[in-house]
This record gives C-alpha cells, structure tokens and sequence, in this order.
C-alpha cells in the first residue's frame, strides 16, 4: 500500500486538474488545472523509475551502489521543458485574449460559436 | 560521398532539413524578405525531395530504420544492452512512408501559397519559421518508432499549430481559437504521456516495437488504450471530440488551415499505429474495431448536418473536414474489426482499409484545396460570410476552377481522387454491414448539396458592385492551388496506380505487427 | 516606472552571482544534475530579476530584444549543426562524434565513483551550452513580451 501511494496521488492530481478544468471559469485558473495535470503525470513518470536500493546514476562522488536507469528521469524533464513552453504559449493566449475582450472569464469569451 | 551519405540518413535528414530550416528562418529573415521566401521554398523543396527518396527506399527495401546516435543506422539493439534497444529508433515503414509523403507534399503547396498569402502580415519570419516546425511536428510523429518520441512530436505539433492559429490576432478572436486547440491538444498530449508511462512501467519499454512485442492487454493496457485512442482521437478531430475543430480551422491563416488538416491526420495515424502494430491481436479487435466504426460514422454525420447551416465558409468546410475524417475511420475500422479473420479480411478487410487510407491522402490534397481556395477568396475580398459573397466567377476564374475540382472531389464524384478512395470503402463496408455503407452515401450526397450551396453563393449570380475591384489571386497562390488541385485530378484518373504502388503496401504494413517488429528487433 | 533604489541595487549586486551560478550548471551539465535547460533557466532568472527590478523601457534600452533573439537562434542552430556534423564522420545523427577525433572533451571517463573531469563527454558538453544560450534567449523573450503587455501599476 505504501509503495503505491505516489500512484494513487499521481492519479489524484490528474483527476483534481481535469476537474478543475471543467469547473473554474477563469481562464487563468484552467491553465492552472492544466498545470496540475502536467503536475500528476511528472509524479506518474518519477515514481515509476523509483528502485529501492538503487542510486542516482551521477558519477560525481557517488557513493558505491548499484545505479538506476536515468530513461524516466529524462522523460519528467523534458516533459517539465514542454510544460514551461505550452504554460507559457497559453498564459500569453491569455493575456492577448483579456487586452481585447476586457475579460478572461471562460463565460463570457465566446465569439466563435455555432 | 555526398550522396551515400544523404542516402544513409535519410530518415533523419527528413526531420534536420526542416528543422535547420526553421531555425536560421529569423536569422535569414534579417537579410531581407525575399531571402528567407527563397529559403523557406528551398528548404521545403528539400523535404518534399527527400520524403520521396525516402518512399521510393521504404517500398523497394522494406522498412527503414533508423537509430540516432549510433554508429550505424541499422544498428538498432546495442551488442551491450541486453537485447533492448536503448536508443531512440525511426521505424519508417510504408505506412509512415506514405504520411510523409502526403504531409510533404501539402507543405509545399502551402509554403508556396504563404507567399502570397502572408506577404501582407507582420511577423513573417516567426510565420516561416512555425510553419516549417509543424511540418517538423507531423514527419516526426509519423516517422518515429518510439512512444515517448512520439508524445515529443505531439507536442511540437500542437504547440507549433495553437500558435499559428492564433497568428492572426483578430481582435482576439484568432487566439480564442488557439487558446481551445491548445488547450485540448495540452490535456490530449498529457494523456497519451500518461498512456505511455502505464505501458512503460510494465515492460520497460519505449520503442513500439518492443512494446508490441511484450504486450499482454492487461487492465492497465486497457486503460491505456483508452488514454491513447481518446487523445489523439480528439488530436484527429473525430466526433464527440470534434468541437475545437471548426474554431481553430476557421480562425487559422488559410494556409495553417490546410496544414492543420495534415497535421489532425497524423493523430489519426497514431491512431492506427497504436490499435495495430502496438496493440494487434492483443486487443478485442472486434469490439475496437466497432468502437471505431462509430466514432467514424458518429463524425460523418455531425460534420455533414453541421456543416450544411454555417454561414462562413471556412467554418462550413472545418465541418466537412470532420465529416470526411469519419470516412477514414470507417473505413479502417472495418478493417480492424475484422484483423483475426484471415478469410474476411481478405474479402473486404483489406480492401477498407485501403479506401481508409487512400482517403487519408485524398483528403489532404483536396481539403487542402479547398480551403487555399477559402483563402485566395478572403485575400481577395475581407469577407468570408456566404451571405455577402456572390459574384466572383466573373473575376476570380482559376480559383472557381480550383474550387470546383476540390468540391468535386469531396463529394466522391468521378473522375476526381476523392471518388476512388469513396467508392473502395462504400464497396468493402457493404459487405461488412450494408447499412453503413447506406450512410456513407448519404453523407457524400449531403457533402455535395452543402458544396453546391457554397459553390452557388460564392461564384454564381450577377458581378456585385463592391466586388467590382476584386481581380484574380496571386500568381504564387495559384501555383500552390494547382499543384494541389494537379495531384487531385491525377490521382482521380489513375486511382489503381497510386492504390498498387502506394496504398496497398501502406495498408499491408499496417496489418502485418510481425514485419514491424522484425525489422527493429531483427527476426526476433 | 523604477522599483524602489533597494530593490535595483540588490538586483545589481545579484545578477552577477545568478549568472555565475548559472554558467556553473550549464557548463557542469555532463557531471552533475542540471544542464543546458535548467543552467538557461537560472541565467533567465537573473534577467527576470533585472526586469523586475527596472522600468521597461530602461530594460530595452540596455539589453535589445533582438539581441536576446539572436542567442536563441544561435543556440539552436549551434544545437542542430552539432548534430549533424555527425553525419560527415559516417554515423547516424547526434552520434557524439568528439569521441573519435582530438583531445578536445575527450578523457575517458572513470568507471564508477569519482571527482568528476569537466575534459570529458564529447557533444554533450557542446550541447548543454547550446540548450543553455537557446533557453536563456527564449525565456527572458518571453517574460519581456509578457511585460511589455501590462501596464505597469507600481
């Protein structure tokens, strides 16, 4: 059960992202679910590379041991470089979108429609 | 020298070429306009040129594959690894062979179109340079024989198409558009990241086909695929997924647009690659084969009755887009559903599939078409309201012609490409299931009276006075409309050619999960 | 409009440090955690503290956009041509073609536990300093175009 928990939380913050992406109206606040999202599947990604026993593959001063395959590692982090750019492509959107409509409430920014 | 070497690498040239494209566009861009036109021109010119190499290499040789960072291309299972490989592996088979091809050659008709077409826009080299990476984006992920790879290209693909989109501010209303494609491709990307990591923390695996070789369908498996098919299945456009499709596809710069139809059907790729050469037999082929009829006949249908009531004509033609989307699902779908019948799938099976995957690069060339035609008209006139067209057969007679030939063809009527790969799915799904053969019929009737419509309000009817100073595209354009509409008649009138050399190899690669595997893992 | 003198003359002295520190993680990026993204990241973060600390048009007027601009596309480009020059020496692309030529970033590296040799990795290297020049262009273009976006309210 223990070992589990970074799973069950992993999926608990997909879960609460979506959600929170389907009830805020403010534009800002769904970028955040979508963030926390991103946030779940980091989680996801790093506990699975976790091994007991194993130590990170850096050789600087390493303490003896046997090392761990850094693929997970590199996935998380190119990820989190994904995430900085879309967060920040959509947090612009954002911006653009409340200088010409005065608003960013999910609501009310609905010209295209049909 | 030169030569062996290109010849060599030719999978990752694919992908360089663009990219170094991109990258020094700005740069170029400094040296002036016509500079980097010449330069983006060249550089698609170059993709195009070596997507056809790399095709003519696929279907003469087999798959291609190709690991980065090793000291030969074919070296795919490092002798230390333990039989895993641990490189990121370009896998093209004939199947992603044909993407590439389809994708390479919308993206030169689109670069040339460009030309014209955003000469009047600020921020052109930033233009050039998004333009050259979303074509990045879909031979990537067309390409790539690995999942996390894949996830990768995604991304660069939706993020390089969101801006785009929204290129055009548009009193904002061009960013609302990117804002929902972001934002949906964001949360589909960050499910198909989470599929992967499910599968990889069961096998220990990125590459596709060592997944595929390890797969067990277990409920996690299952999970995934369902992660993965609703993904990129809204990545695609399909029905009930499908409601970003007409915003983004209306608000993009037309030439985005014909891209973007590229760029949805390199999810729908994904798609297919993930249901048969990652999953395979594994899955419960029947019931994801009906899964995904209905999806497609679901999308056929919405697209089709949204489409009739739009009033702006790239909104009219994003329905339609949709609607023509469900053809290719249906079509492969049937094809899936019957995968673990040898004897069905070669009564009508394959045939489906075929059509489904005809229609795949049908489709980019005449949608592509048809809304470079959307464009030249707004060039030309401001408006995209049918209501207030009308007229422009007198002025603009190439793009009418241009027009007509893609409504043609969208409608499935003969001698147009569209008909060939229409009349394949309506034959094989009969025998599968006369009634969605019916419905396909229908669909395509419906499709042509929504374009006749269109066709009636934009060229037909008296000169309009405000239209009096309206003249005939650009040359540029014009170039980049034939080419399209070029390929559109050709294949039309030489259907059984293109499905023998290129179609029939594309689908067989899909169905055979063994070769692909083999020729990563080699014989294993 | 200014931030307070305190805030631009602790900026000041900062910068030079969060550079420094930056340059470290990007250029130890094959020896320790980090590397060009996260090394770029922290350069960027100086940047930031500059534009928040000044006006923006005190900003534009000693660091120009098109500069920034300029390193990322150098970075990239650096990043991609690197790449392919692996492709002159007969291996496949981002093979790390150091390795056979020269003593440039090119000492074997110690099997297991050791005090770590900046002499070593080939491309790699080369490459974290390409992701690092491409990431701290980028970044800082962004959050300047953000600012240039908002009235400023201080």
């Amino acid at each position: 059960m223990f070992f589990n928990l970074p799973f069950i939380v992993a999926a608990l913050l997909v879960i609460l992202g979506i959600i929170t992406m389907l009830i805020k109206r403010n534009l800002i606040k769904m970028i955040m679910g979508l963030s926390l999202v991103e946030a779940g599947v980091n989680l996801l990604l790093v506990s699975l590379g976790y091994r007991a026993g194993g130590i990170a593959p850096i050789f600087t001063n390493a303490p003896a041991g046997v090392m761990v395959m850094p693929t997970v590692q590199a996935m998380t982090l190119t990820n989190i470089v994904i995430g900085i750019a879309t967060t920040a492509l959509l947090l612009s959107f954002v911006m653009v979108i409340y200088r010409m409509y005065g608003t960013a409430n999910a609501n009310k920014v609905r010209k295209l429609r049909g | 020298m030169m030569q062996e070497i290109i010849l060599q690498n030719l999978p990752a040239l694919l992908l360089a070429v663009p990219m170094l494209g991109a990258f020094a566009t700005p740069l170029i861009g400094r040296a002036g306009g016509g500079a980097r036109n010449l330069w983006t021109v060249a550089v698609m010119l170059a993709t195009l040129a070596i997507a056809i190499v790399l095709t003519a290499q696929v279907l003469s040789s087999g798959t291609v594959v190709y690991t980065f960072g090793a000291g030969a291309a074919d070296l795919t299972v490092p002798a230390d690894s333990g039989g895993i490989p641990v490189r990121i592996i370009f896998t093209v088979d004939a199947m992603g062979a044909f993407m590439t091809l389809s994708a390479s050659i919308v993206g030169l008709g689109v670069m040339l179109y460009s030309l014209s077409s955003a000469s009047r826009s600020t921020g052109q080299n930033g233009y050039y340079a998004l333009l050259l990476l979303l074509v990045v984006g879909i031979l990537g992920m067309v390409c790539t024989g690995d999942m996390f790879n894949f996830f990768v290209f995604l991304e660069i693909n939706s993020l390089a198409g969101a801006a785009l989109v929204a290129y055009r501010v548009d009193k904002g209303v061009a960013v609302e558009g990117g804002l929902k494609y972001a934002v949906l491709s964001t949360l589909g990307g960050l499910l198909v990241l989470f599929a992967i990591a499910l599968l990889y923390g069961q096998y220990d695996a990125l590459n596709i086909a060592v997944l595929a070789s390890r797969i067990q369908f277990t409920p996690l498996d299952q999970i995934a695929l369902v992660m993965l098919l609703v993904a990129l299945a809204m990545k695609a456009g399909a029905v009930p997924m499908h409601f970003w499709t007409p915003d983004a596809y209306s608000m993009a710069p037309s030439a985005i647009t014909a891209l973007l139809v590229v760029a949805s059907q390199a999810s729908l790729y994904g798609v297919f690659r993930v249901v048969f050469t990652l999953y395979g037999l594994t899955l419960n082929y029947v019931t994801i084969g009906w899964i995904i009829i209905i999806l497609g006949v679901l999308s056929m249908f919405v697209g089709v009755t949204m489409a009739i009531p739009q009033k702006d004509v790239k909104r009219l033609m994003a329905y339609h887009a949709v609607s023509q989307t469900g053809y290719m699902l249906l079509g492969v779908g049937v094809g899936l559903a019957v995968l673990g019948n040898p004897q069905l799938l070669d009564s009508y099976g394959v045939i489906a599939m075929e059509g489904g995957i005809f229609h795949i690069i049908n489709h980019a060339m005449y949608k592509g078409l048809l809304f470079l035609t959307a464009g030249a008209i707004f060039y030309r006139t401001g408006t995209r309201n049918l209501n207030q067209l009308g007229g422009l057969g007198h002025s603009m007679k190439w793009t009418m012609v241009f027009f007509i030939i893609g409504a043609l063809a969208i409608a499935g009527i003969p001698p147009f490409n569209g008909f060939a790969s229409k009349l394949m799915i309506y034959e094989s799904v009969f025998l599968f299931n006369p009634l969605l053969a019916i419905i396909a019929m229908v669909v395509s009737i419906l499709t042509l009276a929504s374009f006749v419509k269109v066709f009636h309000s934009i060229f037909m009817g008296p000169r309009l006075p405000e239209y009096a100073e309206v003249r005939e595209a650009p040359t540029p354009m014009l170039i980049g409309m034939g080419l399209l509409s070029l390929l559109v008649v050709l294949f039309g009138i030489f259907p059984q050619e293109v499905v023998d050399i290129l179609i029939t190899p594309a689908a067989s690669a899909l169905i055979d999960q063994g070769g692909y595997i083999a020729s990563v893992l080699g014989g294993a | 409009m200014n931030m307070s003198k305190i805030v631009r003359e602790a900026a000041n002295l900062l910068f030079p440090f969060i550079l420094v520190f930056g340059f470290y993680i990007v250029l130890h990026g094959h020896l320790t955690p980090g590397g060009g993204f996260q090394g770029g990241a922290v350069i960027a973060t100086g940047f930031v503290l500059l534009f928040v600390a000044y006006s923006y048009p005190q900003i534009t007027e000693r660091i120009g956009v098109g500069a920034l601009h300029n390193t990322e596309t150098l970075g990239l480009l650096l990043f991609i041509v690197t790449a392919l020059i692996a492709l002159g020496f007969g291996v496949t692309f981002f093979t790390n073609w150091m390795l056979d030529i020269g003593p440039i970033l090119n000492n074997p590296v110690a099997f297991g536990p050791n005090p770590g040799d900046l002499n070593t990795a080939g491309v790699i290297p080369v490459m974290n300093i390409a992701v690092g020049i491409e990431v701290l262009g980028a970044l800082s273009v962004i959050v300047l175009y953000m600012m240039s976006g908002t009235k400023e309210t201080i």
